[in-house]
């Protein structure tokens, strides 16, 4: 699509509170974040830093407790549910940490599931899915439920079922968490090409530095705040 | 919309094969218990009214004497009646059938095995007005009527004592100190509504019983059958002013006789079957509750379990109602799957439970589809509702779920 004049996502000043009272924890306190179109983001901190919860914040997934998101210029806040559900489905792919495939299902129809819901016809819906499949290269496991599959294998269809609409953001928490290092890299050579190829935005949650270095910028949260933000000197 | 919607409700129960086994045969409990109790409820009332119409609808039974307390004979004092009151009240209008009858206690002996039992000394006209049918053989005609011949039609509980299966027709019993004809055996009709063996009886002609065993014509009852229910007020009043008049009862004085209705009888009896419908009502409720308390449980459980399988659905793309009418399209599927096996189970039960009951099998289809209707209802409605909730769940707190 065209380019908007305004940044791709822009974040001012989001708080996010969980609970209330004296047991309310904040996990945010107060991101400012703008992401232009085809960057490569990883965002890294330690646990509770807030990574996720800002990367759930961007993904539409969970709504701020205060600040302002603007998304290609739009404000998410004043979006209806319903909008934002549109905006996740035209717009947005992830990919969760622990994958979240649907159980007793094949990769084929998990990976197909995202286009059924933009009503993709079945013919076209099954050729894109394969295509996918067989770029994240699963070719010939179409047909094995998550259970049958290993630990990488369930993230790359994890991966595939988030590229396939071709979404303008992936968004992806921890995408080679449960991987050793061999298969993580095999994953962010993916996600790179993704990037690189396909322009497509990505933001990526991650502990690992080595993960880390695959990215254009990095970003470090420490107690719900960005504690630095900068871009990596090897990358393009 | 809904096209895909229904793919991704059957290929989501296709998925989860164990899961919708589980919820259909939660359903199927819940549907066939409450058909069953509904459905045996039904056959016990169906006995108790049939037993009650097996003494003869209309049925008018006319004693001399007054009615002294509910269900007493008459008292002794009053003249019995004569042939020519019979034929006095055979000539009024509306009747289908009109009987003299004397009853008389006798012992029966055929071969080795004797049996003490009831003579009833009656006419032709009395089996029409008492509904009594023949199993074999044929009735009294007319010349042994008339002239009072030995021959005699049994009740099954007598043929059982003392022919055990054979068919006593063409055999010879001895009643008393003369010997009859066996020419005919009436069927069954079980108890009255008193809790009398309406089978344990031998009829012979009127003539035969005043002649051979109560030495006298006196006849004790008159048996009428009205041809139409909404004269039997009718009839009575005409009958009590046609016996006074013929036993000469002055103005001011009561009846010495009395006319028992079977309308009476039922209404005794009605009472009886009330308390029992609303027994039987009562219980296929709590059937419904219980029954619907398991199809919501498994339900619930089966909805909640998939919060996460919905927060992932709302993430990547669809929308509140998609996700919605997927679980409404399979909680439907599920209870109506779960419904008709249940009916199925239901109409079984209920035919094994009829014949170890010994009730008639009754199958209302109103009550049987409200029953359905209503556990089917359950079944939607908690899987509709738990899905709900979730599907407006933040996505993230779906996802998070558990």
């Amino acid at each position: 699509m065209t380019a908007p004049a305004a940044p791709l996502i822009e974040l001012k000043g989001i708080t996010r509170t969980f609970g209330s009272g004296p047991a309310a924890f904040q996990a945010l306190r107060g991101i400012d974040l703008t992401v232009q179109d085809g960057e490569f983001l990883a965002i890294m901190g330690p646990s509770g830093s807030g990574k996720s919860t800002a990367m759930n914040i961007m993904g539409c997934l969970d709504t701020p407790t205060s600040g302002s998101y603007r998304f290609q210029g739009v404000t998410v806040e004043q979006l209806s549910r319903r909008q934002r559900a549109l905006l996740r489905r035209w717009r947005l792919g992830f990919v969760f940490q622990g994958y979240n495939l649907l159980p007793r299902t094949s990769a084929l129809e998990n990976v197909e599931l995202p286009l059924m819901y933009r009503r993709v016809g079945t013919a076209e819906r099954r050729r894109l899915a394969r295509e996918t499949l067989a770029l994240v290269g699963l070719s010939g496991w179409e047909k094995h439920t998550p259970a049958q599959l290993s630990g990488g294998q369930q993230q790359r269809v994890a991966i595939a079922r988030a590229i396939v609409t071709n979404p303008t953001v992936l968004l992806a928490d921890e995408p080679t968490g449960n991987l050793d290092s061999e298969k993580g890299n095999e994953i962010m050579a993916l996600l790179r090409s993704l990037n690189e190829d396909r322009g497509i935005t990505i933001l990526m949650v991650t502990h690992e530095p080595d993960m880390a270095a695959y990215a254009h910028r990095i970003i470090r949260f420490v107690d719900g705040r960005i504690q630095s933000d900068e871009p990596r000197a090897e990358a393009a | 919309m809904f096209w895909s919607a229904f793919r991704l409700a059957l290929s989501a129960i296709r998925r989860n094969i164990g899961r919708s086994m589980l919820t259909i045969l939660g359903v199927v409990i819940g549907v066939a218990a409450v058909i069953t109790m509904v459905n045996v409820g039904a056959g016990a009332t169906q006995a108790v009214s049939d037993q009650i119409s097996s003494l003869g609808s209309n049925l008018l039974m006319v004693r001399p004497g007054q009615r002294l307390g509910p269900g007493g004979g008459g008292a002794t004092r009053a003249p019995p009646f004569r042939a020519a009151d019979v034929e006095a009240v055979s000539r009024l209008s509306g009747l289908s059938a009109v009987s003299g009858f004397e009853t008389t206690g006798v012992v029966a002996v055929f071969g080795a095995e004797n049996w003490s039992t009831t003579a009833v000394g009656a006419n032709q006209p009395y089996f029409v007005a008492r509904k009594l049918e023949l199993s074999s053989g044929r009735t009294f005609n007319e010349a042994e009527e008339q002239a009072g011949r030995a021959v005699c039609v049994l009740g099954q509980t007598v043929r059982k004592e003392l022919y055990g299966e054979r068919d006593p027709v063409g055999t010879r019993l001895r009643v008393r100190q003369f010997s009859c004809d066996v020419i005919g055996l009436l069927k069954a009709k079980g108890q009255a509504a008193m809790g009398q063996d309406q089978d344990d009886v031998i009829v012979l002609p009127l003539r035969t019983v005043q002649r051979r065993l109560t030495g006298s014509q006196d006849i004790g009852s008159i048996a009428i059958a009205v041809s139409d229910a909404a004269s039997v007020d009718r009839v009575k009043s005409q009958l009590a002013d046609l016996l006074r008049e013929r036993r000469r009862i002055g103005r001011n004085e009561d009846d010495d006789f009395n006319i028992l209705d079977t309308r009476q009888i039922a209404e005794a009896a009605t009472g009886t079957t009330k308390v029992m419908t609303g027994l039987l009502a009562a219980v296929a409720a709590v059937s419904l509750v219980v029954g619907g308390i398991g199809i919501m449980n498994v339900m619930l459980v089966s909805v909640t379990e998939r919060t996460r399988e919905i927060g992932v659905r709302l993430a990547i793309g669809a929308l509140e109602g998609d996700v919605l009418m997927q679980f409404l399209i399979e909680a439907v599927t599920l209870s109506v799957i779960g419904g008709l096996l249940g009916l199925v189970l239901a109409l079984i039960a209920t035919a094994i439970l009829a014949q170890v009951m010994h009730v008639p099998l009754v199958f209302d289809p109103l009550t049987n589809l409200m029953a359905f209707s209503i556990s089917a209802t359950i079944g939607v409605v908690f899987g509709y509702f738990p899905a709900r909730r979730a599907a407006r769940l933040d996505p993230i707190d779906a996802l998070r779920h558990e």
